[in-house]
């Protein structure tokens, strides 16, 4: 893992140390609320619906176990006991004092974190694949490229204003596990013909109230060329973005209106410019971040062999565990999504444990996925029947990796001051509802995904079923979709019709899941069936009238 | 009626104007009557609350009710947690937002 210098140290130390100031001024009453906003805005403090909210940024979702440590101990100290991981493989506090607030960055601070750049209309936490440097399919660990990328993005003065919040990912893998496609940025490392590595830059994807999935802009961009080709990107949206109208302020408006040619056509002309400009990171620093990221010291002679005999065990390996490109080892995914629980919330018990276990088990590593689960990326086969043990006995062996209850969900309003109704009781109403795992597993991988409101922040559009909850007249409604996807064939879900009260949209979603079991064909998941069948059957059975008795 | 909410600027914690000052509980707010902004200005500025706002509200025989669903809900706290919210004794707690 990549750690601080000095450099990185004295800059977050020092906005620490800034941002205290700013809190005693304003407690003090010599900075009005007005004033006081954006600055806490820009380190990740929100004032939501109970209390203030800290975004702590997670780089490129990678933890290591005294980091996470810390968020636990965070939970505890200063929190009500528990952390929730968000859809930007990052974790929100819920119930923050403002008075804490400069504490809790301080402790942050120690441990190498921050929560700088997790609000406001700034580049944001880069993401990447919670698989990264471990996974079979790999073909470039992307880690050192988001690292670079972060040190880039961090505190960029150009880019400290844009038109509107900013969000890239990265990817070295043929599969896409980080949603790329639908960032304002997604960098995809591929390889040519001649063997070389290169970046493909996806441009103008996003979700929100116009989703839009990204196209390629830059098909093979030199990863010396990476920062340069990025700032141009960026240049170009900063110069001609809409600050006139927020909602149509998204790089994905310009890409959009422009065309992509005619966004290309400016990206490659301020690119030649930039290169005259020599803003690129030299070579070498891109060889020094990559020394953080060396293979850990896996044991060469470690077995492939795993006794399956205990049915319960066997199951979660089949479901939670993923190939390791490293024989003998195995990633290991803890699902936040117990029956009925709140997704992508872990007590500050739960969090301790898992860094632990990192420890033990996993070089010391963990990655917080954008499905809002954790993985420990590099365990031992032979660990693995005691690992589940232990998370077993803290609630946290959930079999359901990618089926129905692996529900992503925003935080709604439960607690969103943004949200126009809750996403956490139908999250887990639909999670009861199929809590029978063999039903789940008969069903197979099925992404449900739910937003509580058009912000999108729990992908509702990119869910095989999605589920979107709007206001009407002051009562929580739930519009359903379906067909969205991540990865490699990303598509954008499509509204059944009419929306659902909250019992109703739980019925809807059953009854499109009987939909799919009926007329799905051998080996197609559930997005499959819905493509080659279309909507039409779908719709015909969620609004079915019941018949009338007698 | 027509009720003050705002956040109290240590916390967080939602509170209510009762006439006389702030209470983290929605029955103890009253009609704010015709003099909100000067209301709203004057609190400002002692530095006890933020993010101050008039909303609608009735009396019902369980108490002060606001409008809005997000209102009951900052009045409650979150339905998913009722042990954090202000009625941590009571299941059905939640219903009163629905």
């Amino acid at each position: 893992m990549y750690q601080y210098d000095s450099y990185d140290q004295s800059m977050v130390d020092a906005r620490v140390a800034e941002f205290r100031g700013q809190v005693e001024r304003r407690l003090a009453g010599d900075l009005t609320e007005d004033q006081f906003k954006p600055l806490r805005l820009k380190n990740g403090l929100y004032l939501q619906l109970h209390a203030y909210m800290l975004r702590v940024a997670v780089p490129y979702g990678t933890l290591n176990s005294r980091q996470m440590r810390m968020l636990g101990d965070i939970a505890d100290k200063y929190d009500r006991g528990y952390g929730h991981f968000t859809t930007r493989q990052n974790i929100q506090y819920n119930w923050i004092k403002l008075e804490d607030a400069p504490d809790i960055l301080a402790d942050l601070a120690s441990v190498e974190m921050h929560a700088i750049q997790t609000s406001g209309n700034c580049i944001r936490n880069t993401t990447s694949d919670q698989f990264a440097g471990a996974a079979a399919d790999e073909l470039v660990d992307p880690r050192p490229y988001a690292e670079l990328l972060r040190q880039w993005s961090t505190f960029h003065p150009e880019f400290d204003y844009l038109p509107r919040k900013f969000k890239i990912a990265i990817i070295g893998s043929e599969t896409d596990r980080a949603a790329m496609k639908l960032h304002d940025i997604g960098i995809q490392l591929v390889k040519n013909d001649a063997g070389e590595i290169g970046c493909r830059f996806y441009v103008g994807g996003g979700m929100g109230r116009t989703p839009m999935i990204a196209p390629v802009i830059g098909d093979f961009v030199s990863p010396l060329q990476m920062v340069s080709y990025a700032e141009a990107c960026l240049r170009v949206y900063n110069r001609y973005g809409r600050r006139d109208n927020k909602y149509k302020a998204r790089i994905k408006i310009l890409v959009h209106e422009i065309g992509a040619d005619e966004y290309r056509r400016q990206v490659e002309e301020e690119f030649a410019h930039i290169l005259t400009l020599g803003l690129e990171p030299p070579a070498a620093e891109l060889e020094r971040i990559k020394g953080f990221f060396e293979q850990p010291g896996f044991d060469a002679n470690a077995s492939d062999e795993l006794d399956l005999s205990d049915p319960d065990f066997a199951l979660w390996v089949d479901q939670n565990v993923h190939a390791h490109k490293q024989p003998g080892y195995a990633i290991v995914n803890i699902s936040l999504k117990p029956v009925g629980g709140i997704p992508g919330d872990a007590t500050a018990d739960q969090i301790r444990l898992m860094a632990d276990l990192a420890l033990a088990h996993s070089f010391d590593e963990l990655r917080v996925t954008h499905a809002q689960n954790i993985v420990l990326p590099h365990v031992k086969k032979a660990d693995l029947y005691g690992l589940w043990q232990k998370l077993d006995e803290a609630g946290l062996a959930a079999a359901n990796l990618d089926l129905i209850g692996d529900i992503i969900a925003c935080p709604g309003l439960d607690y969103c001051a943004l949200a126009n109704a809750r996403s956490i009781p139908v999250a887990q109403k639909i999670s009861n509802r199929f809590a029978d795992l063999g039903r789940q597993r008969e069903l197979g991988e099925l992404k449900l995904k739910i937003s509580g409101c058009i912000n999108a922040c729990g992908h509702h559009h990119a869910g095989h079923i999605g589920i979107l909850g709007v206001d009407r007249k002051g009562v929580e409604n739930y519009q359903l979709l379906l067909g969205g996807c991540e990865g490699a064939d990303t598509s954008l879900g499509t509204i059944t019709g009419p929306g659902f009260n909250e019992d109703g949209i739980v019925d809807a979603v059953e009854k499109a899941t009987d939909v799919y079991l009926a007329q799905r064909a051998e080996g197609e998941r559930f997005v499959d069936t819905y493509r080659r069948i279309g909507m039409a059957p779908f719709k015909e059975a969620i609004y079915a009238k019941e018949p009338a008795n007698g | 009626m027509k009720i003050i909410t705002g956040s109290d600027l240590r916390t967080g914690d939602v509170i209510w104007w009762t006439g006389e000052g702030w209470s983290r509980h929605v029955n103890d707010a009253v009609e704010a009557g015709e003099h909100t902004e000067a209301i709203i200005a004057r609190e400002n500025a002692k530095q006890i609350v933020t993010d101050t706002q008039v909303i609608e509200a009735t009396v019902t025989d369980d108490g002060v009710r606001p409008a809005h669903i997000k209102d009951r809900i900052r009045a409650l706290g979150p339905t998913v947690r009722l042990d954090l919210s202000l009625k941590p004794a009571d299941p059905a707690a939640g219903n009163w937002v629905i």
